[in-house]
């Protein structure tokens, strides 16, 4: 299925959070990720099921003031 | 020196840096180490997929270090609540800037927004430390809505242009009981000094640090600057005359005349 993350459309077989976070090869800490304008906390990424169209946001610590 | 708290947490600094602007992350981390400050903040991006570059925090993480994200790049509440929730997550801590600044020219914090989002992260469990106007009765009404601290602008962020606001600073430092940190146009240790000489109870610099000649030695001119500034406040300034009266400091008379 087709899905967006970070803006960029990304054809996947994963079905939950988890899959997806092997598949693009995620870091195991200092990341944040949300679908659809949602906050998913780690522990919920097992469980939580990806459909068509969803949209991901993958965010990390940069340089700020 | 009176050591700083902050939602409980003991403060041995009263410098805070933000980490923009650095050449380098290995500068970076030289000027946070030479500054000897104990909280550091950082923004959030999107992760660029094909992109392994290292992990920031790498540079900045150490136990006395506490990390403070903030919410650049946000315009309204809702976008807040939204961030503040990506940075709890991502930083394993609920610590939080809060900065809603939907003017890109001016980076203008927007007061209303800022506090509408101040309400609602302190009762999702944040430690909320909004950069704000430096306008008297709004820090009021943030302290009143659970701020852990108020942070006023001394002028717009990264213009180097240090105490525009210092009046009102004033009356936000008299009348507040939380913590009060000068945030943004800070540019010289002197204007740190002066604020920290007001009685602010820190304050926060980045660019006046980052993008000097030398930042780790500027970061220790900081460092310095706001030790001066609040040893001075705690040991009460002598009051400042309003005419050009002099008054001896040494005996004038008892020497060469009777």
């Amino acid at each position: 299925m087709k899905l967006k993350v970070n803006d960029k459309e990304v054809e996947t077989g994963a079905t939950t959070l988890s899959q997806l976070s092997q598949e693009l090869d995620l870091p195991a800490t200092g990341i944040a990720v949300a679908v659809n304008q949602r906050m998913i906390p780690r522990n919920n990424w097992n469980t939580h099921p990806l459909n068509e169209g969803d949209s991901i946001i993958i965010i990390k610590a940069v340089c700020g003031g | 020196m009176e050591k700083l708290i902050i939602a409980g947490r003991e403060f041995n600094s009263r410098l805070f840096l933000g980490t923009g602007k650095f050449q380098s992350n290995e500068q970076m981390k030289q000027a946070i180490l030479a500054s000897e400050t104990e909280m550091v903040t950082v923004a959030m991006k999107r992760v660029e997929l094909d992109d392994k570059e290292d992990d920031l925090l790498n540079h900045i993480l150490n136990p006395n270090i506490q990390l403070l994200p903030n919410t650049s790049g946000v315009r309204n509440a809702e976008e807040a609540v939204f961030a503040a929730q990506l940075a709890r997550e991502a930083f394993g801590t609920n610590w939080l800037k809060l900065e809603i600044h939907p003017d890109p020219k001016y980076l203008l914090p927007d007061s209303i927004e800022t506090l509408k989002a101040t309400e609602q992260l302190v009762k999702l469990g944040f430690v909320v430390l909004p950069y704000c106007q430096a306008d008297p009765t709004l820090c009021k009404h943030l302290e009143e809505a659970g701020a852990a601290t108020v942070m006023p602008l001394g002028a717009p962020i990264g213009t180097n242009k240090g105490l525009q606001t210092r009046d009102f600073l004033r009356i936000i430092i008299e009348q507040a009981n939380v913590p009060v940190i000068v945030d943004a146009g800070i540019g010289a240790p002197s204007h740190a000094a002066e604020a920290m000489e007001m009685g602010a109870s820190a304050c926060l610099v980045n660019t006046a640090i980052a993008v000097a000649g030398n930042p780790v030695e500027m970061a220790v001119a900081f460092k310095e600057a706001v030790i001066a500034g609040r040893r001075a406040y705690e040991a009460g300034l002598g009051s400042v005359g309003h005419n050009m009266v002099a008054s001896a400091s040494s005996p004038l008379t008892a020497f060469l005349n009777e």
